[in-house]
């Protein structure tokens, strides 16, 4: 591709709605058959009585009962595959901190086409072979960091895996290597420059930085802002599921408002979470997304439980795939912190297991200094001692044992009986006091 | 040779420890000595006070998060240096003491204190020979 192209793809940036819509119809129809392929589906298929040959316009989608993530713990780890292991060369997995794991199969042509949707998101927002791309994201099971690694490899950029952590030596590289281009959570993104401060270096003189991939993690626009003007850089916003791959589902073009989602890929609906029928574009309602391309392990009507809502289906840049807002919260409790997915279940656990406390507690979050932090109010139970420093030691165990399942520190304030809501009825267990969500 | 003492936890908010001294105040329960040190988030309220087990079933059925313990109470002349001489003879016995406070009963002072080998201390303060105060001491002022 010529550098001076706007477009990787331009074959399927560009395509008209009714293009899309064509491409969409004959790549679900496929995507349906293949879909007999799956246990799952072909058993939810025969239970309905719905044949592939009955989905014969876009709309019959609607026809096709949603997944969710609770089918896909259920089916785990391989009840869901479409295409024999065999066949599939990657897997990634949720933690199974709230039930089973789920687990994402991938064949090498799931592969392929992942790192041409990245790669296509990267040349979007400029970057080119020429570029120096350091992922300062989590590896491993997190597809945040293979998922850029092989996108921005697509590219051709040269592509450091420097994954998360360690900012001295990430400062490092980006002076060294003459980083053009990073990809990390918005809240890794301050930590580096308050780094850079600490050690001297100023981001507009001692670095080469113009673009920044940022997601993973709930922000506000005025956090983006922030991080452009500290850096001197254009900050984009990336949207990435692992169980649509990980990154390269939607990213925001250089108009920077709001993430083209890519329609060759999915199918895009924002659905009312209580009725579950579809919300008129501007309408803030739940994102579900069906695969359109996907061997391994195709998705139909998958709700992912993020709310958004479309912003517009044309855009200034050429592109007519549909617009979302950022995501504006959660249709369930999961709470996105620093990058990490947690439930308020998941901290109930863990305060039960401790005879101490009693049952009620209040989840707060906050953004301090451009930092997200969770504090744990939890009452005790009954009062057990009259020496301090066994309260200190309950606090540092509950804060130990809270670290262990969440891999966040939360802070654990102890509160006396009576004084938080009640756990009967719809308590309130968690305070949202970020500026993303206000 | 011990005596009750009771320990209410309080979150460092406006109005807490006056509640818990209304409660008792209602309940013609004297306090004889009490100590609450400062974190910064919560406290413990320690009490000595006339009748503990009432007072304590009472700060229950009002939601308070109160324990009951025994605490060592030793009697000492009110003159200089016999505190030190007391704590002297803990240390030479290897005792530590997690906390103590100290208040005045009629004219002789007595050291509240709680340690964590209870009956190394017992032993301590019978072979030594120390005064010490009982329960019935303090409910002899309801």
């Amino acid at each position: 591709m010529d550098d001076r192209s706007p477009y990787l793809h331009p074959q399927f940036e560009c395509l008209s709605r009714s293009e899309i819509e064509a491409l969409q119809l004959e790549r679900l129809q496929a995507t349906v058959k293949h879909c007999m392929n799956s246990p799952f589906y072909k058993k939810r298929f025969e239970q309905i009585g719905l044949k592939p040959s009955d989905i014969k316009t876009l709309d019959d989608l609607r026809k096709i009962p949603f997944t969710t993530k609770q089918d896909l713990r259920e089916t785990y780890p391989f009840g869901m595959a479409a295409t024999p292991l065999r066949e599939c060369v990657r897997l990634h997995s949720s933690s199974g901190t709230t039930g089973n794991p789920t687990v994402i199969l991938h064949t090498q042509k799931d592969l392929d086409q992942w790192a041409d949707a990245v790669a296509r998101c990267l040349w979007m927002v400029g970057l080119r072979p020429d570029d120096v791309f350091q992922n300062s994201s989590g590896y491993g099971m997190f597809t945040g960091g293979l998922g850029f690694q092989y996108g921005a490899e697509r590219l051709g950029a040269l592509t450091v895996p420097a994954a998360a952590g360690n900012s001295l030596r990430q400062i490092k590289f980006i002076k060294d290597f003459g980083t053009t281009a990073v990809h990390a959570v918005p809240s890794y993104v301050t930590r580096l420059y308050e780094v850079m401060k600490e050690t001297g270096v100023d981001p507009h003189k001692d670095t080469k930085l113009r673009v920044l991939a940022i997601g993973a993690e709930p922000h506000s626009e005025e956090q983006r802002q922030r991080i452009e003007k500290m850096l001197g850089v254009k900050a984009y916003n990336s949207f990435g599921m692992s169980e649509m791959c990980g990154p390269g589902v939607g990213f925001e073009c250089q108009e920077q408002n709001g993430l083209h989602f890519w329609e060759d890929y999915y199918i895009v609906e924002i659905v009312n979470p209580e009725t579950l029928e579809p919300v008129p574009d501007g309408e803030i309602g739940e994102l579900v997304l069906t695969t359109l391309n996907r061997e391994a392990m195709p998705l139909l009507r998958y709700r992912t439980r993020d709310l958004t809502r479309v912003l517009g289906r044309t855009c200034p840049c050429g592109r007519n795939h549909v617009r979302l807002d950022r995501m504006r919260g959660r249709s369930d409790d999961m709470m996105v912190l620093r990058g990490v997915n947690i439930f308020p279940i998941q901290i109930e656990k863990i305060l039960m297991s401790f005879p101490e406390l009693g049952s009620n507690y209040l989840i707060t979050l906050t953004t301090d200094d451009d930092n997200d932090n969770m504090t744990v109010e939890v009452e005790i139970a009954e009062m057990f001692t009259d020496d301090y420093s066994r309260l200190q030691t309950l606090t540092k165990n509950v804060t130990r044992a809270l670290k262990d399942e969440i891999l966040l520190t939360p802070h654990v304030k102890l509160v006396a009986k009576g004084s938080l809501p009640v756990s009967e009825g719809k308590a309130v267990r968690v305070v949202d006091k970020r500026k993303v969500y206000q | 040779m011990t005596i009750q003492q009771l320990s209410i936890f309080i979150e460092n908010k406006k109005g807490t420890l006056l509640s818990v001294l209304n409660i008792l105040r209602d309940a013609h329960i004297q306090i004889v000595a009490s100590t609450i040190s400062d974190t910064v988030e919560y406290g413990i309220y320690r009490i000595i006070c006339s009748n503990p087990s009432r007072a304590y079933t009472l700060l229950k059925e009002h939601g308070m998060s109160v324990t009951i313990s025994d605490v060592f109470a030793i009697e000492l002349d009110n003159t200089p240096g016999r505190a030190a001489k007391a704590f002297e003879t803990f240390a030479a016995n290897d005792i530590n003491i997690s906390y103590m406070y100290s208040f005045l009963l009629g004219n002789k002072g007595v050291i509240i204190f709680r340690t964590p080998d209870t009956e190394k201390t017992r032993e301590i303060i019978s072979l030594n020979k120390m005064n010490f105060i009982s329960q019935n001491q303090l409910n002899e002022n309801d």
